[in-house]
């Protein structure tokens, strides 16, 4: 009886395995005959994308992914660390417990709310006061960035947070200011830790959606300024899968398998921060 | 007559021994008291009886450990074992329910029990523990609530609720107050009448007030075995005398 | 040149994190108000239980918030146990070594694909293979992938908060390994466990990307599994992609909000019990 429930358990450990391994497989045995077709080179740096006459170059989408992750990165990566180290080491600790919580909130918002209050607010804001189409790469790059806060501020405070309170006590005893303690010993020990939430952070930025059609303007080009619109590698898939068949379908989740490995990568650089200790 | 018979036990976890070819036999109704300093593998012996040990991951038995007469690694339902060889461990473990469930915890795994037997019980238990004038009016109250001593008696009376043949103490006083271990030590005479038992614990007055007989185990390996009054007067092992009038350990 | 002095630079930083922290917690305040103030006005009795009527400028959104319960039903219904159960796997029945690092690998991995490929996933696979269609059950499913790694990150970490003692204890008492995981670790692992489902719950109801390519956006009263429905989240981005109707796109909007609210405040308080509970 005890082996049997054993082995079932054992079953259901290996579901989220076998699920990536699924989807995995699937994407691929979609996605990989296009490639095959148009051939990798093309079909990665190819500037054309014409699916009614049989051009697949998505370089352009790598380039706007690109753009509008480095760009959520900006913002957001200065501000979520200053408030984690804030938030770790500043505040009275009862603010923490209340605080944290509020900010993860941030990611139970949908994606969708994100995108609407950057058409609504953010996207007329900036055609009035810097030009363009408003719609943009850096329209994009705010919202991404409010939209990866609470991971990289969560994992930052876990991070600063498992550091030793001897090393800040440490340096306090020598003489150190809180701040220097926290710029000169927590920082560069919880350094890997940060680093995992900003990398984490930068796989949510890359996938995102529906956030990014509603406010990246959509265009197919290669953008010249953060002014310019973006089509982003999971936009396109999102954008055209209602109505494509065909090779253009297969095109679409050949897309996603870019993506795919994309955040494959991400996820295993990530792991491997996040499992380095001090 | 022996209840247990131990004979050439080893036990490793990994590569580091933790007892030493140990030869020793309980006789059935006694207190035998085990003494030794700590690490010298006291807590092991007991968990090898009622094959705890096998949870600990690395553990390498070896040797012969027979319960009336029958090899306790031959024996097919651990459970059963457990039940027959109860544990009384070092530190206070209610688990975080009523008093009342903490005593039926260990007879309702074998199935539901009619509410007079569960009554029952509980009365017989935790009297027989020396807590059933100290709590019988709120048995339903959670058990961390209890004080120490009384926790530890708690856990007593549910090792009794098994109805076990032989009771093993892990040092049970040894974070208790000394009226709360005069509370135990009480019980536990008591008890002497229809249990066999084995008393670990590193306090040697308390072995010596407890004991039938006591064994010394040092670094892993059994010193000396034998009356308790022998042991505390004229042992014959010269380590033993050092440890029992404390010139170490 | 002379150093700027160590105390400066205190103040310096010290006002720099604080206006960080304030504008993080100032954005969560603004998207929050920003939709409260241009939805709640909109909503109504009638607006929750009124069907679709012309594409969403008119009527409610009753078929879009039973859309969205059925989704959560499914996918709910999938991943908490088969969650729990990996969970009690790699916290109960195993050891560290090469197998778990392989499970978690596969967890760490699922949990880091973006909902995109979850939805081809679910196409592919629920829709055009196994001739679900776009229905409640592609959409559920799929979703119950997604929020797999969810339900098992924090279930395990809700067993493995069970002191090991009590383990011990009920093993001592004659307990089989599965009754040592059912009454001695679950009981007390439970509210931990919930947390988990609720922010599976969550992460279900805000999804959009997923459910669009699985179980479409038919405006339709959902009467089967089979059925296509749009969730509201899925009802609020057409409204709000195709220009249909600001004021329903922002009423339900804020009740996606309020859920959400309702849903992640419910798992806070839950946890903060379960860690106070355990200091008690």
């Amino acid at each position: 009886m005890d082996r049997f429930i054993s082995k079932l358990l054992f079953l259901a450990a290996c579901s989220s395995t076998a699920i990536l391994a699924l989807i995995a497989l699937f994407i691929f045995k979609e996605g990989l005959p296009i490639m095959a077709k148009t051939g990798i080179g093309h079909f990665i740096l190819g500037k054309e994308w014409a699916p009614l006459s049989g051009q697949f170059g998505i370089y352009a989408f790598i380039i706007g992914s690109l753009w509008v992750t480095i760009g959520a990165l900006i913002f957001g990566v200065p501000l979520g660390v200053s408030c984690a180290v804030f938030l770790a080491e500043f505040a009275p600790p009862k603010w923490v417990g209340v605080l944290k919580p509020a900010i993860e909130l941030l990611a139970g918002i949908p994606s969708v709310v994100y995108g609407f209050l950057g058409v609504m607010w953010l996207a007329p804001i900036i055609r009035e006061h810097l030009g363009g189409p408003g719609l943009s790469i850096l329209a994009a790059s705010i919202v991404l960035a409010i939209m990866i806060l609470p991971t990289i501020v969560s994992v930052s405070i876990d991070a600063i947070q498992a550091v030793p309170k001897s090393y800040k006590e440490g340096s306090l005893a020598l003489g150190a200011t809180a701040w220097q303690s926290t710029w000169r010993v927590i920082l560069p020990a919880a350094k890997s830790g940060i680093l995992a939430g900003v990398i984490l952070g930068m796989g949510r930025a890359v996938g995102e959606t529906m956030a990014v059609i509603m406010i990246s303007g959509n265009a197919t080009t290669i953008p010249h300024s953060p002014l310019d619109s973006v089509r982003t590698l999971t936009a396109n898939i999102a954008i055209e899968m209602g109505y494509a068949v065909g090779d253009h379908r297969q095109a679409l989740f050949a897309t996603g398998v870019v993506l795919f490995f994309f955040i494959m990568i991400l996820n295993t650089v990530a792991l491997k921060f996040a499992r380095r200790k001090f | 007559m022996n209840k247990i018979s131990i004979k050439g036990l080893s036990v490793r976890f990994g590569d580091k021994a933790a007892l030493r070819d140990v030869n020793l036999d309980v006789y059935e109704h006694e207190i035998l008291s085990v003494i030794g300093p700590a690490n010298s593998g006291k807590s092991t012996l007991l968990l090898c009886l009622n094959r705890m040990v096998d949870r600990i991951y690395g553990s390498r038995v070896d040797g012969k450990l027979l319960l009336d007469g029958q090899n306790v690694y031959s024996i097919e339902d651990v459970e059963e074992l457990r039940r027959r060889v109860g544990i009384v461990f070092a530190v206070p473990i209610p688990l975080p329910m009523t008093i009342r469930e903490n005593i039926l915890f260990g007879p309702k795994l074998k199935g539901r029990l009619k509410r007079s037997e569960a009554d029952h019980l509980v009365e017989s238990s935790l009297k027989a523990a020396f807590l059933w004038d100290e709590v019988k009016d709120r048995l339903e109250t959670f058990a961390l609530r209890l004080s120490g001593g009384q926790q530890q008696r708690l856990c007593i009376a549910r090792t009794l609720a098994l109805k076990p043949e032989i009771i093993m103490f892990d040092e049970p006083c040894s974070g208790l107050d000394p009226i709360s271990t005069a509370k135990v030590e009480e019980a536990l005479k008591e008890l002497k009448k229809s249990y066999t038992m084995i008393f670990v614990t590193n306090n040697t007055k308390q072995a010596a007030r407890i004991g039938d007989r006591t064994a010394f185990l040092l670094m892993g390996e059994l010193i000396e075995i034998d009356r308790t009054q022998t042991i505390f007067t004229v042992p014959s092992n010269k380590k033993t005398e050092e440890y029992v009038t404390g010139r170490f350990g | 040149m002379s150093r700027i002095s160590p105390k400066i630079t205190e103040k310096i930083a010290k006002l720099f994190l604080w206006s960080a922290a304030i504008f993080t917690i100032g954005a969560l305040i603004f998207v929050i108000s920003f939709v409260l103030a241009g939805g709640l006005k909109h909503i109504s009795w009638a607006f929750l239980t009124q069907p679709i009527l012309d594409m969403g400028r008119e009527g409610g959104i009753l078929p879009a918030i039973v859309g969205t319960i059925f989704m959560v039903f499914v996918a709910i219904g999938i991943a908490a146990p088969l969650g729990v159960a990996s969970a009690i796997y790699l916290a109960e029945y195993t050891r560290e070594g090469k197998v778990t690092q392989a499970i978690r690998f596969g967890i760490n991995c699922l949990a880091g694909v973006p909902s995109i490929i979850f939805g081809l996933f679910g196409f592919i696979l629920f829709v055009v293979m196994l001739g679900f269609g776009w229905s409640i059950l592609s959409g559920g499913l799929s979703l119950s992938a997604m929020i797999l790694p969810t339900v098992i990150r924090t279930a395990e970490e809700a067993l493995r908060a069970v002191p090991a003692s009590y383990r011990d204890v009920a093993a001592s008492l004659g307990a089989t390994r599965w009754q040592v995981v059912t009454r001695s670790v679950l009981p007390y692992a439970l509210p931990g466990i919930l947390t988990g489902v609720i922010l599976g719950i969550g992460r279900s109801i805000e999804e959009t990307a997923v459910v669009i390519f699985t179980a479409g956006s038919a405006v339709q009263m959902p009467t089967s599994l089979f059925d296509s429905s749009r969730t509201m989240a899925v009802h609020f981005y057409i409204l709000a992609r195709e220009g249909i109707s600001n004021d329903m796109a922002y009423a339900t909007a804020a009740v996606l909000i309020i859920t959400i609210l309702v849903i992640n405040v419910s798992a806070y308080t839950m946890m903060h019990r379960l860690t106070k509970g355990r200091r008690a």
